[in-house]
């Protein structure tokens, strides 16, 4: 099929987008890689009036650190998936990113983008919230910085308001002592994931763990945070058993899958207990090697 | 009252000028307004890979695109591997040696992604072929024949 008419605008700056965004709200919506959006509109789920092309729009395309790593929304995918600061200061986005998709789609589509579309099987929503990662939006009136948390407000849905624009995406440097890991399992790759899991784990000079965070995708109507499986390895050793306890916990008690054509609801828990247990085991590893050196 | 926006864009090192819809998709635009059917069109929703071109040099796929948005880009579709039907490019030769296509139809978005990847990976393994090509479906070869193939383009670019 192929789209319904639509007014296009493509403008060279972000004060000329936040204009149009101001003039057009809800009507004139933002068109990043067009990865997700241009599909649903070859549907017809998707049929905006107006639609606002930020790929000209330079000044949002940039991966810079300072006290955090700081990434434009315009970056795209591919272009943070090959760089070495997102591999040394976010090295568990780095990890997810290969996960999205394929290398066609990730040439186009942007860090932003997946995130302001919300997607509860996407990785990044849940690299965001396991990383306590900002949102800074703008608006014409002003910007605004939102928690990861305040940002997913469900399944597509964020906290963006009508004139607003994601325009930077903060990720925190992981505390010291940390290990992290990023694991999915997909039908075929790229597909989008049946079940995968972001888990962060950080020793403490014992050697046992001080605390954990586990957030998994597709389970949910957004990115599922389940932080009673994470406490529970709180002053626990770092053992085999530990990470089974977790698993469960999170996998039956945490989650609420909902089935599909590819995976039933208790196929997928089972595939979250499985990758809980194999992503704690890496993120150990990797903070076990951290402590050493 | 539709709108109507004159674009200008590179096709294979060709100027191309034409006024055109915003919705009309980017690989309706090369196929249809400008006349290379070489890139083909499968699901129109991103997931076959079959009309994947180079958009300033990196695949991507042109039936999520607009073709407004290619305006003062640079484009490559299949057409620009050769322009002498005798003497096909040394990757088209490898596709036509090792039998890396039935029917055809995957062959060109195949062919436009192997294209700048091998050039970046000029010694892959087996494994890292089938990770490059896996957003191509194809529904004849079982993709044995065309790892096959992208195998003997590496090994037809060393010994040259
Ligand atoms: C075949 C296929 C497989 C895919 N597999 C995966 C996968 O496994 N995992 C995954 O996560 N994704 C997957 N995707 C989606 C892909 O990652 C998209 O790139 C991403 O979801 C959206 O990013 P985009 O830049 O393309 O945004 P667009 O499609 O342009 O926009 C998406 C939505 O976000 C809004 N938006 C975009 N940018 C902004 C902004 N700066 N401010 C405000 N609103 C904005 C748009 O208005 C739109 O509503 C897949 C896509 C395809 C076609
Ligand atoms: S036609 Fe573009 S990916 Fe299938
Ligand atoms: S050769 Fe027929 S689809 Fe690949």
């Amino acid at each position: 099929m192929k789209p319904a008419p639509f007014e296009y605008f493509a403008p060279d700056t972000l004060e000329a987008a936040l204009d149009l965004k101001a003039k057009y709200g809800d009507e004139g919506k933002a068109l990043a890689g067009g990865q997700s959006l241009i599909p649903a509109m070859n549907f017809r789920v998707a049929q905006p009036s107006i639609l606002i092309d930020l790929n000209r729009i330079n000044e949002l395309r940039y991966i810079q650190k300072n006290g955090a790593l700081l990434i434009g929304a315009m970056t795209v995918q591919s272009a943070a998936e090959h760089d070495s600061l997102v591999a040394q200061h976010a090295p568990l986005l780095f990890e997810a990113i290969p996960n999205i998709a394929h290398s066609q789609i990730r040439n186009r589509g942007t860090i932003g983008g997946s995130i302001a579309h919300a997607d509860p099987a996407s990785e990044l929503p849940v690299v965001c919230i396991a990383l306590n990662a900002r949102m800074r939006t703008q608006s014409k009136t002003g910007e605004r910085w939102l928690e990861a948390k305040d940002f997913f407000t469900g399944l597509f849905t964020t906290a963006l308001q009508h004139d607003e624009l994601l325009v930077e995406i903060e990720f925190p440097y992981l505390p010291v002592n940390t290990g992290y890991a990023f694991t999915e399992i997909a039908r075929r790759h790229g597909d989008y994931a049946m079940a995968g899991v972001a888990a962060l784990l950080t020793l403490d000079s014992n050697g046992n763990c001080q605390q954990a965070r586990l957030v998994y995708l597709n389970v949910g109507d957004g990115p599922v945070d389940a932080t009673q499986a994470a406490a529970s390895l709180a002053g626990r050793k770092p053992t085999q058993e530990a990470f089974q306890v977790a698993a469960k916990i999170a996998s039956q008690k945490e989650m609420s899958p909902l089935g599909n054509v590819h995976a039933s609801a208790e196929y997928q828990r089972h595939l979250s207990a499985i990758l809980t247990e194999r992503s704690l085991a890496k993120a150990y590893e990797r903070a076990r090697t951290s402590q050493a050196s | 009252m539709s709108q109507i926006l004159p674009i200008t864009v590179s096709i294979n090192g060709n100027q191309y000028q034409h006024e055109v819809e915003p919705r009309l998709l980017l690989v309706d635009y090369v196929r249809q307004v400008a006349g290379l059917t070489g890139t083909h069109v499968g699901c129109e929703h991103g997931v076959c890979g079959a009309c994947t071109i180079l958009f300033d040099g990196k695949p991507v796929r042109s039936c999520i695109m607009f073709a407004v948005q290619a305006d003062g880009h640079e484009l490559m579709t299949v057409e620009g591997l050769t322009d002498d039907e005798k003497k096909l490019h040394p990757l088209q030769q490898a596709f036509w040696e090792a039998h890396g296509l039935q029917c055809g139809f995957c062959t060109p978005g195949i062919l436009m992604t192997l294209l700048p990847y091998l050039k970046e990976n000029p010694k892959p393994s087996e494994a890292e072929i089938r990770d490059a090509i896996s957003g191509n479906l194809c529904r004849c070869t079982g993709y044995q024949h065309i790892v096959d193939a992208a195998r003997l383009a590496t090994e037809k670019t060393h010994s040259t």
